[in-house]
């Protein structure tokens, strides 16, 4: 912060050295390169994105598109070539004859479009209140803490199905399956912003009495502008640390309400989906249709919480 | 003393009356109650007489009252789907929930203090690190993935435990009970596993770090000095100071067992009131969840307080200073 260059409007100047450069110099980088379970989490976790975010060229088949099936190639098993139309299948196919690889890689989309669009909406609404209860102070910070300690007393799976449920009341039938995506993500932020909130006001009432915020009141800025450009970049680095173990939570949370059936549609499979679908097959032998989504789920959710771990030690120096 | 316990449960009530307007909410603005009552050839005049009748044309605030009113007498109305009183339908659901609930609660409670105790004692050891490495992976864990391990483990390779339902169930009163018959005991094995696992890491990883925090301090080490043998210390001098976190955990932890209920319930086909619940969201049956609702709030706020109140007469130094 020191050596950073300031012009005459308080803007920060072009730092000397290159970003990149400035980041594989860093602390961060040097215990991120010393930590073997956090590089390792960090490659499955990358991984399993790029896996996801490619799936449409990875995947050899389009589950999703009737043409492509054949119920002749149902609960054909892994790697083995199917009896009647000899297709082989990496990781064999369920009841329906679709692919399980190729479910997987568009399950896992779903899965992490939800988880990242969850955590997102959470943390903008849990920041900006945050900010706003920190600041502002009075009756505003009594009314928003309330509800969040109200919120607070609840599981946090249990206030997302209500609101779940509650957002399905208010769809029409014929806008249900469509909509289950965004009332999930809805459904998952809103019971997740209540961390992001008191994090950020806890942060807040420290930094808005230091200097540099009376300075930025004394040249006439106005409130907004102090939360947002100011004070909102010294809080930040908690709230990227709760951002990761949230969006660990946030993907068991959606695993969970796809698995209850009350979330992601069959026509949108995400990984619970996947696997309320292939528990059904647990006692007929069919194991795979079961195996590889469960596992691919707890792949991910284990190495985003482990990734969050290792962040917040090494985001916070008292640790050390 | 006083005037702490009467501000705890003012703000409980509080509380209360917030998740009241909230359930009320749900009836009132989800749907039309008068759309679903009425069938396709209704006229203006048996849509007035419905309203009228429903209570639907006072102002909200009387509304409001009257759905308290209902609630404090335990009526919330009839089911949309099952067309019964959704009172007479938690009642019947409800021992199924709460035999589940005590006997993962128990099992919590015990193996994590247990494992805790030892963990903390012998901190290096190999066995102690085993079961704190495995405890990680427990957390990591989602309920529903425990529930369908246990199953395909004990039900369809070992054929040894049943996989869903509760056994045969013996009414006592009105209360029907899976502890007299052994199918009832045995049903109850794999569930109570899946639901206290979570609680059990829990309640071990904190009985740990609060022995070790314990185990340092300046009367143990007395003790030590004074010639006292190692179980002595241990047990009679140590567990005793870690036992107030625990209790409050604890306490918090048996909301969270009734709620995640609903996923256990779900994955053993469990006919309790958490199954109810994720079929009436699956179904939008509003009154229901309504009812869900202002129930687990009651529970859960009970708890707290009563935790609160545990604390409070445990640890004598928030008396000293009068606040809190």
């Amino acid at each position: 912060m020191t050596d950073e260059l300031v012009d005459i409007k308080g803007r920060a100047q072009a730092p000397r050295r290159s970003r990149l450069g400035e980041f594989f110099s860093s602390d961060f980088f040097y215990m991120f390169r010393r930590s073997p379970v956090a590089i390792i989490s960090f490659a499955v976790v990358a991984l399993l994105v790029l896996a996801a975010l490619l799936a449409p060229l990875i995947a050899p088949y389009d589950p999703f598109n009737p043409a492509s099936l054949n119920l002749m190639n149902g609960f054909t098993p892994p790697s083995t070539p199917n009896a009647f139309t000899g297709d082989t299948f990496l990781l064999g196919t369920d009841d329906q004859g679709r692919d399980v690889f190729s479910t997987i890689l568009y399950g896992m989309r779903i899965s992490l479009f939800v988880g990242f669009a969850a955590v997102l909406f959470a943390m903008v609404l849990g920041v900006l209140l945050g900010l706003i209860a920190g600041y502002v102070g009075g009756w505003i910070e009594t009314l928003i803490m309330r509800i969040a300690d109200i919120q607070l007393t609840f599981p946090s799976i249990l206030v997302a199905m209500l609101i779940f449920g509650v957002a399905k009341g208010f769809t029409p039938v014929e806008y249900r399956d469509q909509m289950a995506i965004w009332v999930l993500i809805v459904a998952i932020g809103l019971s997740d912003w209540v961390q992001f909130a008191r994090v950020v006001r806890g942060a807040t009432l420290v930094e808005k009495n230091k200097e540099y915020v009376q300075a930025a009141k004394m040249i006439g800025r106005t409130g907004p502008a102090i939360m947002l450009k100011h004070i909102l970049p010294n809080v930040l680095s908690p709230v990227l640390v709760i951002a990761t173990i949230s969006l660990a939570l946030a993907i068991i949370a959606e695993a969970t309400l796809s698995f209850l059936g009350v979330g992601a549609p069959p026509t949108q499979p995400s990984l619970g989906t996947l696997i309320r679908i292939g528990q059904g097959f647990l006692f007929s032998g069919e194991w795979w249709i079961l195996l590889f989504p469960a596992a691919t789920l707890l792949a991910l959710a284990l190495s985003v919480n482990l990734l969050g771990d290792w962040l917040r030690d090494a985001l916070n120096p008292r640790l050390r | 003393m006083l005037a702490f316990v009467l501000r705890r449960v003012f703000q409980s009530l509080l509380v209360l009356l917030v998740v009241g307007l909230v359930a009320f909410s749900m009836f009132r603005f989800v749907g039309d109650p008068v759309d679903n009552m009425l069938g396709q050839e209704r006229t203006q005049a048996d849509i007035d007489r419905l309203r009228t009748q429903l209570g639907l044309d006072q102002p909200f605030p009387v509304q409001y009252f009257k759905f308290l009113q209902g609630a404090v007498q335990g009526n919330f109305g009839v089911s949309y789907r099952q067309g019964r009183p959704v009172a007479d339908i938690i009642a019947e659901r409800a021992p199924a929930t709460l035999e589940l609930a005590a006997v993962s609660g128990l099992f919590a409670i015990t193996l994590g203090i247990i494992l805790g105790v030892f963990t903390a004692i012998r901190r290096n050891g190999v066995a102690a690190n085993a079961i704190m490495t495995l405890s990680l992976i427990g957390v990591s864990l989602p309920t529903f993935l425990i529930g369908i391990l246990l199953i395909y483990v004990f039900s369809v390779e070992l054929d040894m435990l049943p996989s869903f339902g509760r056994g045969d169930v013996v009414d006592v009163g009105w209360w029907s009970t899976g502890f007299l018959t052994k199918s009832g005991l045995m049903a109850l094995i794999l569930p109570s596993i899946t639901l206290g696992l979570y609680q059990m890491t829990l309640i071990m990883r904190l009985v740990r770090s609060e022995m070790l925090e314990v185990l340092r301090q300046d009367y143990i080490r007395f003790a030590r000095a004074r010639g006292l043998r190692e179980r002595a210390v241990n047990f009679r001098h140590a567990i005793k100071n870690t036992l107030v976190p625990v209790i409050t955990v604890t306490g918090l932890q048996l909301g969270s067992i009734i709620a995640f209920a609903i996923i256990t319930e779900t994955v053993f086909q469990w006919p309790g009131v958490g199954l109810l619940f994720i079929n009436a969201v699956q179904f939008v049956d509003i009154p229901v969840m309504a009812a869900y609702l202002m129930l687990i709030s009651v529970m859960f706020v009970a708890i707290n307080l009563i935790v609160d109140l545990l604390y409070f007469a445990i640890d004598p130094r928030l008396r000293v200073d009068g606040r809190h």
